[in-house]
């Protein structure tokens, strides 16, 4: 057991965690985050995607002591509390989600590619969304939100 | 440890507004209605009748509907409250949504079975079977509103009516909110029985697009699935249950396991050995360290991919099966066919990998007296979903608290989840349980669509008409294997469904849309090989057979135009129809291409052209349109569960892969085709019209027929170079 301290959504969050836990039991279980969802475990579905240092990671593979040093995590509740990031708005005005579990992993892994590319296009937006699995197939209004987010502009991370 | 979760939403509820609240409730059988301006004694009285409420409306005008179905991505949680928001004249901006009790005596439909109540949320029959029920305690809401302002004002309720949120009475221009007239309510003796509703001409809210209610929630993290369900005190519980569906386990290494670090317990099921942990990760880790050697079940020795061969003898057996349809005499009309023409398909089971893990939490009271679930689930044919008759207490004693449902395409209307996670909290009662299905336990012991084999002839008389067809079903589940068999739009004078039973010991279930996947693959399918026989067009075909359905033709005419289905296909590339009763009546036609060198099909367009009746919400049936295709379109070209021995072999999303946004169609365009019929289902439509219509387009595009589900690049070249 150790007691680890985080950066997550510019707020310090401790947790005192066995050796080798993943950061998505620490996010959610421990800390209560749970926006960011349990989905597989092997990186494959993306539920759990959060940024490290504004880059997109799958939660579940990471280990936690090794995201207890400084580093800026940000998760679905520090994309914008309100919810009033455009690609939140834009998830609405699209009504994307369905039964809404994988919603939190695609929003934050869009977010990621506005970040880089606020003008993708939609071969872009696919091959970059394609690692987030959504089993009600919700993908192209999915692709259409993140259309409307990158017209209406998107403004910088945090 | 904070908790993230409430039980109480009443008393929140009175806390939030911080004054009065009207319940009206609607028992069914007498109207229960409770007006009182103090709090405490409205507790009082909502523990004498605590349970017959639609709506809350408090002074303000802000209400809170209640919905008593289970909301899985569906859209229950709007389209519901506004059925009942309809007829009550409602104001929509002031309506707030929360689940409703589970308690079927009081939110149960009788739109299962006549007589009887059910809250249950399968066979994409919510707003089927709610319709009515919705409408009438609607309009039970608005009488009340109406009795009481013309008792305020002293004329007679016939002169008053009603504009959204305000009873009206025109003589005297006087208009009162129903917030007002909830701060003063009186209260009629009796409700009439026969409350007018509104002719669907009138509806302003059924009909129009309104954004879902809890999408907010959906797209900031705080929509609440029982997996996010964090209480004081909490546990962790997992099974390990091997893959071999049934088998009993021998743990080797108790002390070893009850010697980790936070291991509470361990315990014993017929087919698992269940862990108590500390934490979650704890439990993990003692899972994964766990040595249990497995018996046999009556799985052992089951292997899907030569089991086809022992259904291919089953279906040429001379032993009928149970026979579903039998109309005129199809032996007859087989002798007498100028053409005759018979093929097999095949199914490989399918897993429902809906994204949220089973999972659940519950807490059992000290004394075991009681107990309280944190669950998303369908609901079942007990809405306590078999929680009283496992601890022995009465269904009163046990609150089911339904969170949202991360996916549930049949999967969550078998609770076994919540039987093993109430055998876990029993044990450390009380304890709170939060159990856990790794994705690992999701798919090893899944609950799968079975396997099938599909034997279909089809009889031709020299004029070119399809005088005989007969469908033979061979596979475990009965209804599993056999729902979609019947053909009752399409006139076919000799007709013969039947189905023949092969057992396995694998786990079942309903997966989206049932054997309608299965068997309309093969019926359109076979069409389509009729018609290429007969040279004819496939919607030429449909459109003669669909003579004495008008509605179905409809949709058919209606997606061809769309789909421009008289201009041929782009260079390389082939269009293929499908039809598909399921609920509601749709047509559908895709656009392929196809590498030949890889095998892989894409699909490029999607046509769907809907009749479900009245549509409540109409941009949301495209949305079940859409989803329902591309949960189709995955289960077509890439799913399948494979057992060699027993063993189910896939794990996990690495082995068991589902379509992806790179591989979604580039559009699915849905055209719905309403009317004033009572609403049908929209969820279980899509799904299955995918299957035939890709066969159709590859049939079209190469000459050749795919008869095995799924469409992996594999088999297409399998069947490209036969």
């Amino acid at each position: 057991m150790a007691k680890l301290s985080f950066n997550i959504n510019q707020e310090q969050f401790e947790a005192e965690v066995k050796s080798g836990t993943s950061l998505l039991w620490v996010l959610r279980e421990h800390l209560g985050l749970t926006g960011t969802k349990y989905g597989c475990g092997i990186a494959q579905c993306g539920a759990c995607t959060i940024h490290i240092d504004n880059r997109p990671m799958r939660a579940c593979i990471l280990r936690a002591e090794d995201y207890a040093n400084g580093q800026q995590i940000t998760t679905i509740e520090g994309l914008s509390g309100s919810g009033e990031h455009p690609l939140q708005k834009a998830w609405i005005e699209a009504q994307a989600p369905q039964c809404g579990y994988c919603q939190s992993g695609q929003i934050m892994q869009a977010a990621a590619l506005l970040d880089q590319n606020p003008s993708p296009t939609r071969e872009e937006i696919r091959a970059h969304m394609s690692p987030i699995l959504c089993r009600c197939g919700t993908y192209l209004r999915i692709e259409k939100a993140i259309r409307i987010a990158s017209e209406n502009g998107t403004p910088l991370q945090q | 440890m904070e908790t993230n979760t409430y039980t109480a939403s009443r008393r929140n509820f009175l806390k939030a507004t911080g004054g009065f609240t009207l319940y009206i409730g609607v028992s069914g059988i007498l109207p229960g209605l409770i007006s009182c301006e103090d709090p405490k004694k409205l507790e009082a009285a909502l523990k004498k009748e605590p349970l017959t409420a639609w709506v809350k409306l408090s002074s303000d005008g802000e209400m809170v509907i209640f919905n008593p179905a289970a909301e899985m991505g569906q859209g229950s949680m709007t389209a519901l409250p506004a059925i009942f928001a309809e007829e009550m004249d409602a104001d929509w901006s002031k309506v707030h949504v929360e689940f409703s009790p589970q308690v079927t005596e009081v939110y149960g439909s009788p739109g299962w079975a006549p007589g009887s109540k059910l809250m249950f949320t399968v066979g994409s029959r919510t707003t089927n079977s709610y319709f009515d029920v919705m409408r009438r305690a609607g309009a039970e809401a608005r009488y009340i509103l109406l009795y009481s302002a013309s008792k305020t004002w002293g004329v007679p309720m016939g002169e008053l009516t009603t504009e959204p949120g305000y009873v009206v009475h025109p003589e005297s221009d006087r208009r009162l909110g129903y917030g007002e007239i909830a701060s003063g309510l009186q209260i009629p003796e009796t409700l009439p029985e026969n409350i007018p509703l509104k002719k669907s001409s009138e509806y302003r809210l059924v009909g129009q697009d309104l954004q879902r209610t809890e999408l907010p929630e959906k797209v900031n993290g705080r929509a609440q699935f029982a997996i996010d369900i964090r209480l004081p005190d909490m546990v962790y519980g997992v099974l390990e249950r091997g893959d071999l569906h049934g088998a009993a386990p021998e743990l080797q290494n108790e002390a070893e396991i009850l010697g980790m670090d936070g291991v509470l317990k361990i315990i014993r099921l017929d087919y698992a050995i269940g862990l108590i942990a500390t934490s979650l990760e704890g439990a993990l880790e003692a899972k994964k360290n766990l040595r249990i050697s497995w018996g046999t079940s009556a799985a052992s020795g089951f292997d899907s991919g030569t089991a086809y061969r022992e259904y291919e003898k089953i279906a040429a057996g001379n032993a009928r099966g149970e026979v579903i349809v039998e109309s005129g005499d199809v032996d007859k009309a087989f002798n007498s066919a100028a053409r005759r023409i018979t093929a097999d398909f095949k199914n490989d089971y399918i897993y429902h990998a809906q994204m949220e893990p089973l999972n659940a939490v519950v807490q059992v009271a000290a004394d075991g007296g009681s107990a309280e679930v944190w669950v998303g689930s369908q609901q079942g044919p007990d809405s306590k979903l078999g929680v009283p008759e496992l601890l022995g207490i009465p269904p009163e004693n046990v609150t089911i608290n339904l969170q949202y449902l991360g996916g549930g395409f049949g999967r969550r209307s078998m609770n076994d989840f919540v039987s093993e996670c109430v055998l876990l909290a029993q044990e450390v009662a009380p304890k709170p349980v939060k159990l856990i299905w790794t994705r690992e336990d999701d798919v090893r012991y899944g609950a799968f669509r079975p396997m099938s084999l599909q034997r279909v002839t089809a009889g031709v008389d020299s004029g070119g008409k399809l005088t005989g067809f007969a469908h033979c079903v061979v596979g475990d589940g009965g209804n599993l294997v056999a729902s979609g068999i019947r053909n009752d739009h399409y006139r076919i004078p000799n007709q013969l469904a039947e189905w023949r039973e092969a057992r396995h010991g694998i786990r079942l279930k309903h997966w989206r849309s049932v054997g309608h996947g299965p068997n309309k693959f093969a019926i359109e399918h076979m069409l389509d090989l009729v018609a290429t026989d007969l040279k004819k067009d496939p919607v030429a075909l449909r459109r003669e057979l669909m003579a004495d359905a008008p509605r179905a033709l409809a949709t058919l005419d209606k997606v061809a135009e769309m789909a421009d289905w008289d201009t041929p296909a782009p260079e390389g590339r082939a269009r293929g129809v499908a039809f598909v009763e399921h609920g509601s009546l749709g047509s559908g036609i895709c656009e392929i291409s196809l590498d030949r060198d890889t095998g892989k099909i894409t699909v490029h367009h999607f046509w769907c052209a809907v009749d479900p009746g009245i549509a409540v919400q109409p941009d949301n049936i495209k949305a079940q349109i859409e989803g329902g295709i591309i949960m189709g379109m995955s289960s077509v070209l890439s799913e399948q569960i494979t057992i060699r021995d027993g063993r189910v072999q896939q794990s996990n999303y690495s082995d068991y892969r589902l379509l992806r946004m790179q591989d979604a169609p580039e559009s699915i365009e849905t055209v719905i085709l309403g009317s004033d019929q009572h609403p049908e289902g929209v969820g279980e439509t899509g799904t299955p019209l995918v299957a035939g219509a890709i066969a159709n387009a590859f049939l079209k595009l190469t000459g050749k027929s795919l008869r095995h589900l799924p469409f992996t690049p594999e088999r297409v070249l399998e069947v490209l170079n036969a």
